[in-house]
C-alpha cells in the first residue's frame, strides 16, 4: 500500500517537533533551517501550518533535473542522488510549491523522502497535525467531518425500514 | 556536548564583539541559562553597581537543552542587575528566539558597556553587527520585528525587542520576543534599553548536538510520554492553558483582589479560561482562537486571542482586529483581580499594549490596583492622575493607563516606578503589594501559605516561579499539602527552589514540573552533557545556584528584613473563604528556612555551606 504525509494544520501548534526530526534523520543533528518540512506561523490569523513536498506522480524538479539526479522510487518518492546532483538549482525554481531546496552545506539540494518509507515528522508530531496515511484515504478524515455534519442515515429508509 | 561552548562578549560602548569559549568548569557547576549567565554576572558585576549604568551587564543564556528536541526545549533567560528591584533578576522566555540563538552557535550574549546611540543587534550565524536603530527606536516590539524582518529580507529571523516601555525605562519594561512572548520581570527591558539597544535579531543554520543522541532520543521520548499522560500537562494546559487555575485559585480564597483587599474577586469567572473559550454575546465568537507551543514543546499552553472589534477599546483602532497573544493567568490576575476589572476584552486589548510596548502585565496591574487604592483612599486625586477616574474595576481606567504608561506620559511616568516607588511618594507604602521592590503575583500567601514564605525569600523580588508550591499545596504536585498550614513548607519551599534553579538553568520550561520530576529530566540532561548528571548532582547545582544569587543580592545591599510580605497579608486576615481568619504566617517558617538552607538567622550562607556547595 502506497502512503502519503497527509496534514492537518487545525491541529497544529507550531511547536516544531517535525522539523528536529527531519533535521536529526537528514543531518544527525537538530538543526531546523535544514529541515525538509517546516511549519509557517500565520500569527495574526491564529494558523500554524506545516508544508513540505507532496511527491507530485509527474514531477516538476525530476523532470527540469538536467542531470537525472531526481528520480522516483517503488513508493513514488522523488529522490535526489547527492552523487549526481551538481547543484544548479533548477529543480528549485521548477518546483511550483518550492519544497525543494539548496543546502549550503553540502552544495546539494535536499527534500522530503519520506525517511525511506517511516517519515520521523508523522511520528514526531505531538498533536496528529502530520500523519501518515493510505495514499489513497488521505481525504477520508476531512469527508467523516462533512459527514458527521449531515442528517444523513438519521432516519432509516433501506427496504427494512419500519412503514 | 548540548552547548555549543560558544559566549559571544558585545562591547556596546566601543562597538566591537568578539567570541570566547565558554568557561566549560563552570557550566559543570552552574549547567546553563539562569545558573550559568549568573555566574558570569557575579563574576563581572559589582553588585552594587547602578542597574541603569553602563557597568551593569545584560546577559541572554540559553541552557544545553535549548535548540534540541527534548519536549520545552527552547527556552532562554536575560541575566542583569534588575532596577526594579536592585537585586539579581533572571527572566525567562519561550517562543523562538532562544532556540535560534543555538542555532546561530552560541548558548550566551553577553552585552557590556552602553552603545553611545541607538542600535540593534543582528547575529546571523558568525556575523555580529551593530545596526543604526533610529528608524525604530521609539516604535513598538511589533513595528521592529516588522522593520528587522523586512529589511534583512528575511522572514525566520527571531526578534527579541523592547518597546517604548524599555526605551523610557519604565522600571518594569521588558524583553518580548516572538512579537508575544516576554522574558517579562524585574525590568530587564529598562536596562536593555539603557544600554541603547533596541532589538536582537538572530538566525542561525548551525545544529545542535548531544553527547549521546540514541540515549538522548530515549529519555525525550520517555519524557514526551509523561507530558502526554499526565492529566494537567496533556489535558488542562493544552485546552486552557495557565488559565485554568482562574476559578481553582479564586475558590480556594487565595485571590490577591483590589491590591490585596480582599482574596476571593466576584468577577474571578469572567475572566477566566472558561469565559475565554464561550463565544461572546456581541459577535457569537470566542476570545480564545487556539493554542500555541513555544519551540520544541509539546504541552502547548500558550493562548491567541482576537478582540471583540466592536468592544470600546478597539472599535477605532483596526490595527488592532488580529489574533495575538491572550491572557495567561498571571496577566489576566494583575490586569482584572488586582484592580477589580472583569472586562475580558479589555484585559486581553491592554495584554496585546503590554506585549506591543513590552510592559509586565504583572508589576503593571498590581501597579495600577495600588493607584486605585490611593485613588479611592483619596490620597491623589484626578489632579495628579491627568482627569483618569480611577476606581477599581473600571476598564476605561485601566486602558488609559496603559497607553499612558509605556510612554512615560502624564500619570503613566508615575506608574512606571512601579507600586513602590509610587506609594511611598505620596507617603503610603504600605500599599504597595511588593516584595524587594517586585509586585507580587496571582497567589495570596493569606490562602496558599507556602507561597508567603516563597515571595519573601525569592532572590529577585516576589515572584511565583522560584517555587511555586501551589503545586504542592493546591494541585497536590507531587504531594498534596494543606495551603492553610505553615508547618513543613519551609523545607517545602528550599525543595522547590533548588529543583526550579536546575530546571531554569537547563534550558527546559518549568511548566513541565507538573509532570516531571528530576528524575524524568535529569537523564535528558545527561544524555545532552557531559559530567554525569544526576538527580543528586542537578540538585546540588540548584542550591548552588540559589545560594550564588543570594550572596550577591547580600552584597548589594539586602538584608534579612528584606525578606518580608506587605503588613497587609501579616496583620490584615482573609475575609473570605477556606483561608477566613488567616494571616500570612512568615514568621513561623522563616527561621526554619534559614536553618535549613545553612544561613544564619541573619540570612548570611554560614562559611560550611559556602564550602559545602563550593559556590
Amino acid at each position: 500500500m502506497l502512503k502519503a504525509l497527509t496534514i492537518d494544520p487545525g491541529k497544529c501548534t507550531g511547536c516544531k517537533q517535525c522539523e528536529m526530526a527531519c533535521s536529526y534523520v537528514n543531518e544527525g543533528e537538530f538543526n531546523v533551517s535544514k529541515s525538509r518540512i517546516r511549519v509557517f506561523d500565520f500569527h495574526e490569523e491564529a494558523r500554524f501550518v506545516p508544508y513540505t513536498c507532496t511527491q507530485c506522480d509527474e514531477a516538476w524538479c525530476q523532470q527540469a533535473c538536467p542531470v537525472n539526479a531526481i528520480t522516483t522510487n517503488e513508493m513514488g518518492v522523488k529522490i535526489v542522488h547527492d552523487n549526481l546532483c551538481v547543484g544548479c538549482k533548477v529543480c528549485t525554481i521548477a518546483c511550483p510549491f518550492g519544497t525543494v531546496n539548496y543546502n549550503a552545506s553540502t552544495g546539494k539540494v535536499m527534500k522530503c523522502d519520506l525517511c525511506g518509507g517511516d517519515p520521523a515528522c508523522a511520528s514526531a508530531c505531538p498533536t496528529d497535525a502530520i500523519t501518515f496515511q493510505d495514499i489513497e484515504q488521505t481525504g477520508f478524515d476531512k469527508m467523516k467531518v462533512w459527514a458527521t455534519k449531515t442528517t444523513a442515515g438519521t432516519e432509516p429508509t433501506g427496504p427494512n425500514a419500519p412503514a | 556536548m548540548g552547548w555549543t561552548g560558544k559566549v559571544l562578549r558585545i562591547d556596546l560602548s566601543n562597538g566591537t564583539s568578539k567570541s570566547e569559549p565558554l568557561n566549560m568548569e563552570w557550566a559543570d557547576k552552574y549547567l546553563g541559562q539562569r545558573g550559568l549567565a549568573s555566574k558570569y554576572l557575579v563574576e563581572e558585576v559589582d553588585p552594587k553597581a547602578d542597574p541603569l549604568g553602563p557597568e551593569n551587564k545584560l546577559i541572554m543564556a540559553t541552557g544545553p537543552l535549548t535548540g534540541t528536541c527534548a519536549s520545552t526545549g527552547g527556552r532562554y533567560s536575560v541575566i542583569t542587575k534588575g532596577p526594579l528591584t536592585g537585586a539579581i533578576a533572571c527572566s525567562n522566555s519561550g517562543g523562538y528566539f532562544g532556540a535560534e540563538l543555538k542555532f546561530a552557535g552560541w548558548d550566551m550574549v553577553i552585552f557590556e558597556g552602553q552603545s553611545p546611540k541607538p542600535v540593534y543587534v543582528t547575529i546571523f550565524d558568525d556575523d555580529v553587527q551593530l545596526r543604526d536603530a533610529s528608524d525604530i527606536w521609539g516604535k513598538s516590539v511589533w513595528d521592529a520585528d516588522k522593520y528587522i524582518k523586512s529589511t534583512h529580507q528575511d522572514q525566520m529571523i527571531h526578534v527579541a525587542a523592547i518597546g517604548v516601555a524599555g526605551e523610557n525605562e519604565v522600571l518594569y519594561s521588558c524583553v518580548v520576543n516572538d512579537l508575544h512572548r516576554a522574558a517579562g520581570r524585574s525590568g530587564v527591558g529598562a536596562v536593555m534599553g539603557n544600554k541603547n539597544i533596541k532589538a536582537v535579531a538572530v538566525r542561525g543554520t548551525g545544529g545542535v548536538k548531544v553527547k549521546d543522541f540514541k540515549a538522548f532520543m530515549d529519555a525525550t521520548n520517555a519524557g514526551k510520554k509523561v507530558l502526554k499522560d499526565n492529566a494537567v500537562t496533556g489535558e488542562g494546559l493544552p485546552a486552557y492553558g495557565t488559565q485554568v487555575l482562574m476559578n481553582v485559585i479564586n475558590e480556594a480564597g487565595a485571590m490577591p483582589t483590589r491590591n490585596g483587599a480582599d482574596v476571593q474577586f466576584e468577577g474571578a469567572g469572567d475572566i477566566s479560561a472558561e469565559a475565554m473559550a464561550e463565544p461572546r454575546r456581541t459577535d457569537g465568537k470566542p476570545n480564545l482562537l487556539t493554542n500555541q507551543a513555544c519551540f520544541g514543546c509539546t504541552i502547548a499552553c500558550g493562548r491567541i486571542s482576537k478582540v471583540d472589534e466592536t468592544h470600546f477599546t478597539i472599535q477605532n483602532k483596526p490595527e488592532y482586529w488580529h489574533a495575538s497573544g491572550g491572557l495567561e493567568y498571571e496577566a489576566a490576575w494583575a490586569l482584572g483581580s488586582a484592580t477589580g476589572t472583569n472586562d475580558l476584552e479589555a484585559l486581553t486589548y491592554v495584554n496585546f499594549i503590554c506585549n506591543e510596548q513590552g510592559i509586565d502585565p504583572i508589576s503593571f496591574g498590581a501597579t495600577v490596583g495600588a493607584a486605585m487604592e490611593l485613588y479611592e483612599t483619596g490620597v491623589i486625586d484626578d489632579k495628579v492622575t491627568g482627569g483618569i477616574e480611577l476606581k477599581f474595576g473600571s476598564a476605561e481606567a485601566l486602558v488609559q493607563c496603559v497607553e499612558l504608561t509605556g510612554k512615560a506620559e502624564g500619570f503613566g511616568k508615575e506608574l512606571g516606578m512601579g507600586s513602590k516607588r509610587l506609594t511611598e511618594k505620596y507617603g503610603k507604602p504600605e500599599l504597595s503589594m511588593t516584595v524587594k521592590g517586585q509586585e507580587f503575583p496571582a497567589y495570596d500567601p493569606r490562602g496558599i501559605q507556602g507561597m508567603g514564605l516563597t515571595y519573601a525569600t525569592s532572590n529577585r523580588g516576589a515572584c511565583h516561579l522560584r517555587s511555586y508550591t501551589v503545586a504542592s499545596e493546591i494541585l497536590g504536585i507531587p504531594e498534596k499539602t494543606d495551603p492553610l498550614e505553615t508547618d513543613g513548607k519551609a523545607g517545602l519551599v528550599k525543595a522547590f527552589q533548588d529543583a526550579t534553579a536546575a530546571v531554569d538553568s537547563s534550558g527546559l520550561c518549568v511548566f513541565t514540573t507538573f509532570a516531571w520530576t528530576l528524575e524524568d529530566i535529569a537523564p535528558q540532561v545527561d544524555a545532552a552533557c557531559e559530567g554525569n548528571w544526576s538527580v543528586d548532582k542537578l540538585l546540588e547545582a540548584g542550591e548552588r545556584i540559589w545560594n550564588m544569587e543570594r550572596i550577591f543580592n547580600n552584597q548589594a545591599g539586602f538584608t534579612a528584613a528584606d525578606d518580608n510580605l506587605p503588613q497587609r497579608l501579616l496583620k490584615d486576615a482573609a475575609k473570605t473563604g477556606p483561608a477566613e481568619g488567616l494571616v500570612a504566617g512568615l514568621d513561623k517558617m522563616l527561621p526554619e528556612y534559614y536553618e535549613l538552607r545553612g544561613w544564619t538567622q541573619e540570612g548570611v550562607p554560614t562559611n560550611e555551606t559556602l564550602e559545602r556547595l563550593a559556590v
